[in-house]
């Protein structure tokens, strides 16, 4: 298998306490991967050691095949879109220049971006006459999730990192935005690792299901496994739905 | 309303220090900036050294702001007399609100934004400039705010090391015990305090326009100095006026242009900066020369005194002795005048015989020094029957004048002596050391200008103790302008 992400024996560890314990899995292209678990569990660190924001204090985190120590880390994150529950939309600038943001900073000509922009407001639902001049404070919580996941997808990364981007919103308005992005992540194919604490969502947008407890990765197994996962912790997921 | 003719009548002198006032505050402000920006940004990058960073700033803003100038004079290349240790001062002083206001300001950006901003692959300086910058603006420009408003007020007490601005009317005022000289330094003082929040306010808005702007109209007025001769003085009465005096007499004699470095610190700073050469001229008194600045024991001699000063000043410092003024500015022993004359006593020794019947009333440093009321006791064998009342020195002149005290001690040019009828005895054993007032000037000036020098000695002997006597009352007793009083006095001189 090509993996485009692949984990090997990676260790986390700050002044000594660990908060990843020798995971390894593989993400194959176009798969949509969900780490489920409790807060603290280790789910948030596993993706911020896919676009380096951190480093591995042991193990190897392999990206497109080449290990993530030798992608330059700015080029590197600038190839993964990165959505994260409290968005970080820049409140000084328009939902243009954030949606623009990574291809400006790759230096793409000015009318392509608008271009791109025009066509990442249309994909995540918003109408770029409407929204595009607004500032993220004039926007509703589901509005700003759109715009974060459509700055995310930008620039045409090969790979989605979401941090529980939906964690925040009200739940009709969750389930609007999970179902049009399940439906999204078809059409475009992306490579998705997706973090969430919400075994719901978990089935909805995973086509596997990684489940994690105190930094170890317990299982990582398709979606439809999941409710046949003979583990505590996968049994309390499982009849938090119930 | 008084202040306001007073600022009118000296309108030009008002505008000229405002001026001053602003190119100080306003260079000082840009190196705050310049430097405190950068260090509030490198703090946030180096969060182990905030601590220390700030620490220092905040000791600089504690100390007091004379002590800060006086620290800063003996320093060289940045300090000294002058335009450039305020600004350096008031550097110093601007420095912890900009490094704060960036510290925190930038570190108060919502840290989701700055993670979101990396996770994109901002670099560190896209993420600074981009959104860190950008989102702490409005702090890092409140404590620009503040900082500007601290250095006007503080800028007013640059006066102090001759580096003008409005402390210049504040210490005249100080000195003269008149309010209308203070408040015409302290209210343009406070309304460019408050037009400056406002201005900086507005500017917020266009910041790098506006401040472009500011930059140049800094750099043009700041680069307007050319040949001038500048004039200083130390802080009293006394010598603010003939500071003024050796001003007006160049302007009139040469046409040179006088830039007056009046109201400086005392007689170490007037000295420092003369040989530093900050100043051109000023005046000074044979026995200070002598005792303060030599360190040797004071003549008793006037013209010995004058003798050893100029050979020494000459061959040390490359600053000529000019001719002695003519008026000698020593401790002098006064009665009233109706008793000298119902006594017929000129002289100390004249008066010995009749201190038996008086009650004396001296100052406190008159009573403690050697050289002053022991010594005098002995050098005459004065005999009071009750031991001398100590008092403020400025209370002896009321004391005498009201019979309370019959003989006191002061100084032979205060112009208080005329005004109460009251007279110096002559010491005719010279037991004080004769303090002869002479114009100091550096002798590059000398060999450049001559003219200057022959405008010097063109005051030789001019000035008599009575003279000083009623241009010191006239400022002092009467709050007339210093420049009007020496304008008559020259014009009756120089006939």
């Amino acid at each position: 298998m090509n993996a485009i992400v692949e984990f090997r024996g990676v260790t986390y560890a700050i002044n000594g306490r660990p908060i990843l314990n020798d995971i390894s899995f593989t993400i194959a292209p176009g798969e949509s991967v969900v780490f489920l678990g409790r807060s603290g569990s280790g789910k948030t660190t596993t993706l911020k050691l896919i676009n380096r924001l951190i480093e591995p204090s042991s193990g190897a985190v392999f990206v497109e095949g080449k290990n993530a120590k030798d992608w330059d880390p700015i080029q590197l994150r600038r190839r993964i879109g990165y959505v994260i529950q409290e968005i970080g939309l820049f409140p000084h600038f328009t939902v243009e220049r954030n949606v623009g943001l990574v291809p400006s900073l790759q230096a793409w000509p000015d009318q392509t971006i608008h271009t791109r922009v025009q066509e990442m407001l249309r994909l995540v639902g918003l109408d770029p006459q409407r929204f595009a001049e607004r500032l993220p404070r004039e926007l509703s919580g589901g509005q700003r999730q759109r715009v974060g996941v459509a700055r995310a997808l930008a620039a045409d990364p090969a790979i989605l990192l979401l941090d529980e981007p939906f964690g925040a919103l009200d739940p009709v308005t969750r389930a609007e935005v999970q179902r049009e992005f399940r439906d999204l992540r078809k059409r475009l194919g992306k490579t998705m690792v997706f973090v969430t604490h919400d075994v719901r969502e978990a089935f909805i947008l995973g086509d596997r299901i990684g489940l994690m407890k105190d930094g170890e990765l317990i299982a990582l197994v398709p979606a439809s496994d999941f409710e046949k996962l003979d583990h505590a912790e996968a049994k309390a997921f499982s009849q938090s739905i119930a | 309303m008084n202040v306001l003719n007073f600022m009118w009548a000296n309108r030009s002198d008002v505008w000229h220090l405002t001026l001053e006032h602003i190119v100080m505050v306003a260079i000082a402000i840009l190196l705050a900036t310049a430097i405190g920006i950068p260090l509030g940004i490198f703090m946030t990058r180096n969060r182990r050294l905030s601590r220390p960073i700030l620490a220092v700033a905040n000791i600089v803003q504690t100390i007091p702001s004379l002590a800060l100038f006086g620290f800063l004079i003996p320093i060289p290349f940045i300090g000294g007399i002058g335009g450039r240790t305020a600004v350096v001062a008031l550097t110093l002083y601007s420095l912890l609100p900009i490094i704060r206001n960036t510290f925190t300001g930038i570190s108060g950006v919502d840290p989701a934004i700055r993670e979101a901003g990396r996770g994109m692959g901002m670099t560190d300086g896209q993420l600074l400039w981009k959104v860190e910058i950008p989102l702490s603006l409005g702090i890092i420009f409140a404590g620009i705010r503040v900082a500007t408003v601290i250095a006007i007020g503080v800028a007013t007490i640059a006066a102090a090391v001759g580096a003008g601005g409005l402390g210049m009317f504040i210490f005249r005022g100080v000195s003269m015990v008149d309010g209308r000289v203070i408040l015409a330094g302290a209210i343009p003082a406070a309304l460019l305090a408050l037009a400056a929040d406002f201005g900086l306010g507005a500017i917020e808005k266009r910041f790098s326009k506006l401040l472009g702007v500011l930059l140049i109209c800094v750099l043009v007025c700041s680069c307007s100095n050319a040949d001038r001769i500048i004039v200083g003085s130390k802080n009293f009465t006394e010598q603010v006026i003939l500071g003024e005096l050796l001003a007006q007499q160049i302007e009139a004699k040469t046409g040179l242009q006088v830039d007056r470095r009046l109201n400086l610190g005392g007689t170490l700073v007037c000295h420092e900066a003369l040989t530093a050469g900050q100043i051109d001229a000023y005046v000074e008194y044979t026995g200070t020369g002598l005792t303060a600045i030599l360190k040797e024991p004071v003549a008793t001699d006037s013209s010995s005194a004058y003798d050893k000063v100029r050979t020494a000043y000459l061959s040390r410092y490359g600053v000529e002795w000019t001719e002695p003024l003519g008026f000698n500015n020593t401790f002098a022993m006064i009665i009233r005048k109706e008793d000298a004359q119902k006594l017929n006593v000129r002289t100390i020794s004249d008066a010995v015989p009749y201190t038996s019947g008086w009650t004396a009333g001296f100052g406190y440093e008159f009573i403690e020094r050697e050289d002053g009321y022991p010594g005098l006791v002995k050098a005459y064998g004065l005999r009071f029957p009750r031991s001398p009342r100590i008092m403020d020195l400025g209370l002896t002149y009321k004391a005498v004048a009201e019979r309370q005290v019959d003989f006191i001690a002061g100084n032979s040019t205060d112009g208080l002596i005329d005004a109460l009828g009251l007279i110096v005895l002559e010491d005719d054993k010279h037991y004080f050391p004769p303090y002869d007032a002479a114009p100091l000037l550096r002798t590059a000036v000398a060999q450049k200008h001559p003219e200057v020098r022959q405008a010097f000695k063109d005051l030789g002997g001019k000035i008599s103790a009575e003279d000083m006597r009623r241009m010191n009352y006239a400022v002092d007793g009467n709050h007339r302008d210093v420049k009007e009083v020496v304008r008559e006095f020259l014009a009756t001189k120089n006939k």
